[in-house]
């Protein structure tokens, strides 16, 4: 139940990269035929990628994932003495590349949630308006990874346009769970990857409005119209076309549907032992994805536990592992260290099934109750 | 199925306990959980006051170390977990370790360690995960003894290796959940083993010094810590003096001596001087000749019995003051509260406050305490 940290490869997705292997290895930039079967190929993932980003198709560029596209767009954009305003729930991939260009003089606001996990579309007109140069580019994310709360981006980017910004919606976590729509959006930049939605690892893509003046991360060579130079990724590309197609399909299918109903039926299960609470609980959320607070406990050694008996969750997000900090998205809506770190966050695969969810309500009130017994000191320090 | 007892072995990446490892999984009948304790920041302090940049390999904690313990659980095909405890280490270890250095003590951070990270924490670690024990690559040997109710502690058969001088402040609840299957294996019978059970780092050198300092040199840590945490350095230079009480120079601060330290000093004299008393209160560091280092009593406090529920009058023991000291003949008595005072059949040289000592009775660790 760690769909948000990745997703697996479905099988048509598997299917549509298989050739692209072996047989039709060529280079999509060569002049034979070889090579133009590769060329043709990333074409035709490039068009079902405007189709899901509702974009013309020399918009897309493709790149290695969410990280690439998140840099790509802050660092391409940006320079000393611009002013940038962000979210305080980002990813790290914004986030650190925003303490990166604030080092080098770009003046940098993190626009902060509302407990419920929300950004208030005029705590972003106020940043701007705080400011006395004008702003260069606002970036916020579609949905949050960590609670699933869906940001307010359609204002957001009626307020960019107003001032003249550019915005980028970083979408990977958003990508699949709702409809994109860059136009409705009004954004300039908006980046997803495939390994969220059912495609491939290391392949993403970046979506540019024609005009904007990103100056590309990477140069080598007039891939990608110029935008992103090295060898296109062929069978990474047509993964990453045979999911969006797919995710196409699904969000009309009921599939959402479906997986809202068993993360409810999740939620309220769970929310059924005492001392728990949902995060982001009241805010417009993906379908499948709870962040539930269980007082009282150590959520590491909850996440370990569950992990032995087969149900896999994560506490914050999957890039943070390992580090001391609780989550910063937690913290941003207001939770103490404790509550954070008590806080586990479920993200369902759209092939979940109704035993996963039953199973999953066996282990974790228990894995919960034997915590709490264990634990009078958790219980000394919990608010 | 579910009966299986699970045992959590505390897997630092090194010889001994991949080889833990390895020996309870290929054993069987219980279900085997890899843990590593992240407990410091190798790159925390790294650049600062003379810290290298980048850390050495095969320094606990180092990403390189939760690689290979990583490794070798995967290669055992047992499920590994690393669990950050890195809040409760500073706490409880690095910030007593720089303040007893501030104090004019020589602390001894393993034991702390030991007493509050490796067995507290990783046995209520252990048991929130449902694992019913630990187990460790110390070398030592632990087991109950029915008739009298108790688990000693006692030294390992290889004696090079006894690491029993870091594991005194163990409980009786800590010792009977505890494994040490090293205990009765020689190192290089360890390793041995390693090489059977196909593990990559047999050969991997043993770690000696203090794991989250970089460089192995504490005032350089002190200072970049310190920094760090916008503290002032206290100020606590003062005065050299002889035995006799004459001031023969001045020093820096106390925090740079150590009880029975020769190098560093900063005075000249025809014979080699040592440290041999650090007063923290007047800053006074007292050196002389190394025959008057000698002594004949120590006061040890906050004290742990092991095969013993009270020290209630005098006893028979062999003290060992510090890592590499040979067990000496002393009496035991006890003194005030949470006190006892070791009087030695022969003076023994540096008895140093901060570091522990240990009692032994034959191979029995009877006991311990911190040196005052």
């Amino acid at each position: 139940m760690d769909a948000n940290a990745t997703t697996p490869l479905l099988p048509e997705v598997m299917e549509a990269m298989r050739p692209y292997w072996m047989e039709h290895f060529g280079n999509a930039s060569s002049i034979h035929r070889q090579g133009q079967q590769g060329r043709t190929a990333v074409d035709r993932a490039r068009e079902t990628l405007a189709e899901f980003f509702n974009c013309r198709e020399a918009e897309v560029v493709f790149n290695s994932g969410g990280t690439e596209g998140d840099n790509a767009a802050i660092f391409g954009l940006l320079r000393t003495g611009d002013h940038f305003v962000t979210t305080s729930i980002e990813h790290s991939a914004v986030l650190q590349a925003a303490e990166r260009v604030a080092q080098r003089g770009v003046r940098v606001t993190f626009v902060a949630p509302l407990p419920n996990g929300l950004i208030d579309p005029e705590a972003v007109r106020r940043a701007i308006e705080g400011e006395t140069r004008p702003t260069r580019l606002i970036s916020v994310m579609l949905a949050n990874n960590e609670t699933g709360v869906l940001q307010p981006v359609e204002e957001i980017g009626k307020i960019a346009a107003e001032a003249g910004a550019f915005f980028h919606i970083d979408a990977v976590q958003g990508a699949g769970k709702v409809p994109l729509d860059v136009r409705r959006f009004g954004c300039h930049l908006l980046s997803i990857s495939a390994h969220k939605m059912y495609g491939p690892k290391g392949v993403g893509a970046l979506y540019v409005r024609r005009g904007t003046p990103v100056e590309p991360l990477l140069v080598g060579g007039s891939h990608e119209r110029r935008q992103r130079a090295g060898t296109e990724n062929v069978p990474g590309v047509v993964g990453l076309g045979k999911a969006a197609e797919l995710a196409l399909e699904s969000l009309v299918d009921g599939t959402r549907e479906r997986v809202a109903g068993l993360r409810d039926q999740l939620e309220a299960g769970i929310l059924k032992l005492a001392g728990t609470g949902v995060n982001g609980a009241g805010a417009p959320r993906t379908a499948n994805t709870t962040n539930i607070r269980f007082d009282q406990v150590e959520g590491e050694a909850l996440v370990i536990g569950l992990d032995l008996k087969g149900v896999a969750v994560s506490g914050g997000s999957a890039c943070h592992s390992g580090s001391t900090e609780p989550s910063h998205v937690l913290m941003a809506m207001g939770l103490d260290k404790n509550a954070a770190r008590a806080s586990l966050r479920f993200s369902l695969l759209k092939m979940v099934t109704e035993a996963d969810v039953n199973h999953a309500l066996q282990v974790v009130p228990r894995a919960v109750e034997h915590l709490r017994a264990l634990s009078p000191v958790a219980a000394g320090t919990a608010e | 199925m579910e009966q299986q007892t699970t045992i959590a072995v505390a897997m630092s990446g090194g010889v001994d306990s991949s080889t833990v490892a390895a020996m309870l999984a290929h054993e069987g009948g219980s279900t085997v959980v890899g843990l590593t304790l992240q407990l410091w920041d190798q790159m925390r302090l790294a650049g600062k006051h003379g810290i290298p940049d980048a850390p050495k390999a095969g320094r606990c904690c180092s990403i390189d170390d939760v690689y290979d313990a990583r490794r070798v659980a995967e290669h055992l095909g047992i499920p590994y977990y690393v669990v950050n405890q890195e809040e409760r280490f500073e706490r409880d270890v690095v910030r007593p370790f720089v303040d007893e250095y501030l104090a004019g003590r020589t602390p001894i951070p393993c034991s702390l360690c030991n007493n509050h990270i490796k067995f507290d924490q990783l046995l209520k670690t252990a048991r929130s995960i449902g694992a019913e024990r630990i187990a460790t690559g110390h070398y030592a040997v632990n087991e109950y003894d029915a008739r009298r109710g108790r688990w000693i502690l006692k030294r390992p058969a290889d004696l090079a290796k006894d690491q029993t001088y870091f594991l005194f402040g163990l409980t009786q609840e800590q010792l009977a959940h505890t494994l040490f299957p090293l205990g009765r294996l020689t190192k290089p019978a360890v390793r041995e083993l390693a090489r059977q059970r196909g593990l990559r780092l047999a050969e991997k050198p043993d770690s000696q010094e203090i794991c989250f300092i970089p460089g192995g040199d504490y005032k350089q840590f002190l200072a970049a810590y310190l920094e760090e945490q916008n503290e002032q350095v206290p100020v606590t230079a003062g005065e050299l003096v002889a035995a006799s009480g004459e001031v023969i120079g001045r020093h820096d601060g106390i925090s740079n001596f150590t009880v029975g330290q020769r190098k560093g000093l900063g005075v000249a004299s025809p014979s080699p001087l040592y440290v041999l008393n650090i007063d923290p209160a007047s800053h006074r560091v007292t050196v002389g000749a190394d025959a008057d280092l000698a002594t004949q009593t120590l006061c040890a406090r906050r004290l742990n019995w092991i095969s013993i529920p009270e020290l209630t009058g005098p006893m028979r023991v062999r003290a060992k003051i510090r890592h590499r000291h040979e067990p000496a003949w002393a009496t035991l008595e006890p003194a005030g509260t949470d006190e006892a005072i070791a009087t030695f059949d022969e003076p023994q040289r540096a008895v140093t406050p901060g570091q522990s000592a240990v009692f032994y009775d034959g191979d029995e660790v009877v006991g311990g305490g911190w040196i005052v």
